[in-house]
């Protein structure tokens, strides 16, 4: 009974993810893939700049070393990667992360506040934009192509999710520290005071985690990392909102058609045993 | 609440739709999927990277621009 109400909402979430994965790809592609071609040609230009010096030494084979340094073979073409790739990784994220969002929203329903489904679904979007996307984005923000240092990709991986990790939690211990302080603050209050317990907690674990070893180059074009870093949250903010939106009509047109199963089961000729 | 009384005497009563659902009945559901998902998100953001599940590039080098753009750490 329970069960396929919990598997229903799921295949919504994940359902919801796709609509919201489309959306957000849109934007990917319009607004994000212009930022990462300036990017991918500044890599070029700094790759060519630095073999060029090499090969005046040498005095011959200049020819040879300028496309061994300035370009990488190549397994997938850009304009594949662009767009049917880019869609694979909106996408498949979206849909994961519907599907995770729409599990956390089942945990959550009625327990916090009185909100609708709808409402549920709406708050549960902006916890999951601001504890897996936003606040790791503010101690590790995203990075357009050229940037990182491929040595050090074992290590801001690890950082990053970390980061992740740390920041669900300390949402997931807010959301505790509300409900348990509700009775004595009232909602408003405890609201405010979980929401600050998160801030703090979550500046706390700025200060702590090491910075990011490899910092943006000065030579990088400044207008550039942030036309990227803009696309990007705009991305995840379109991918949440359509997310929030979709999956609470779909959440509430679910639940709003539950019977109580303890009521079914009282009026059905079963003995009390097969309650539960 | 009226409808909730209304309908009683047809059938099961309504549920509010706010009805919290019982932690054991989501559990194994974020057990099994919620682990698929977080495979898939592997996948998307990390696969080739740190660590490889299959080795060569070409999985991070087909998800790579959404790797960048969804805020993962690449290259
Ligand atoms: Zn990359």
């Amino acid at each position: 009974m329970y069960a396929s109400t919990v598997r229903g909402l799921l295949v919504r979430g994940m359902l919801a993810g796709l609509i919201a994965g489309l959306f957000a790809f849109a934007v990917a592609y319009v607004v994000g893939e212009p930022p990462v071609r300036g990017s991918i040609a500044v890599e070029e230009a700094t790759a060519a700049k630095e073999a060029a010096p090499a090969a005046g030494h040498a005095g011959h084979g200049g020819a040879e070393a300028a496309p061994a340094a300035g370009e990488e073979e190549e397994l997938v073409s850009r304009p594949v990667q662009s767009t049917v790739g880019l869609a694979t990784g909106v996408l498949v994220y979206g849909v994961a992360l519907g599907g995770i969002a729409s599990l956390a929203f089942s945990f959550v329903l009625g327990r916090v506040g009185g909100f609708s489904p709808r409402a549920t679904a709406a708050l549960t979007a902006a916890g999951a934009f601001t504890t897996v996307y936003f606040v790791p984005f503010l101690k590790y923000p995203a990075s357009p192509p050229a940037v990182g240092n491929p040595d050090t990709i074992g290590q801001r991986t690890t950082l990053f999710f970390l980061m992740i990790l740390l920041s669900v939690l300390l949402g997931v211990g807010a959301i505790i520290l509300g409900r348990r302080l509700a009775p004595r603050l009232g909602n408003w209050n405890a609201t405010l005071a979980a929401g600050g317990g998160f801030v703090v907690a979550a500046a706390l674990a700025f200060l702590v985690l090491p910075d990011n070893t490899d910092a943006v180059k000065p030579e990088f074009p400044a207008a550039l990392l942030w036309e990227f870093r803009v696309a990007s949250v705009t991305v995840q903010v379109v991918m949440w909102v359509v997310f929030g939106i979709v999956f609470g009509v779909l959440a509430q047109r679910l639940l709003g058609r539950r019977t109580d199963p303890a009521g079914a089961q009282a009026t059905a000729p079963q003995p009390a045993s097969a309650l539960g | 609440m009226a409808e909730a009384v209304a309908s009683a005497a047809v059938s099961a009563p309504a549920l509010s739709p706010s009805a919290p659902l019982p932690v054991r009945a989501v559990l194994p559901w974020a057990l099994f999927v919620g682990l698929l998902m977080l495979v898939a998100l592997y996948f998307v953001g990390a696969e080739q990277g740190a660590t490889a599940v299959f080795s060569g590039e070409g999985v991070h080098e087909w998800v790579h621009d959404g790797r960048h753009l969804l805020g993962f750490p690449c290259h």
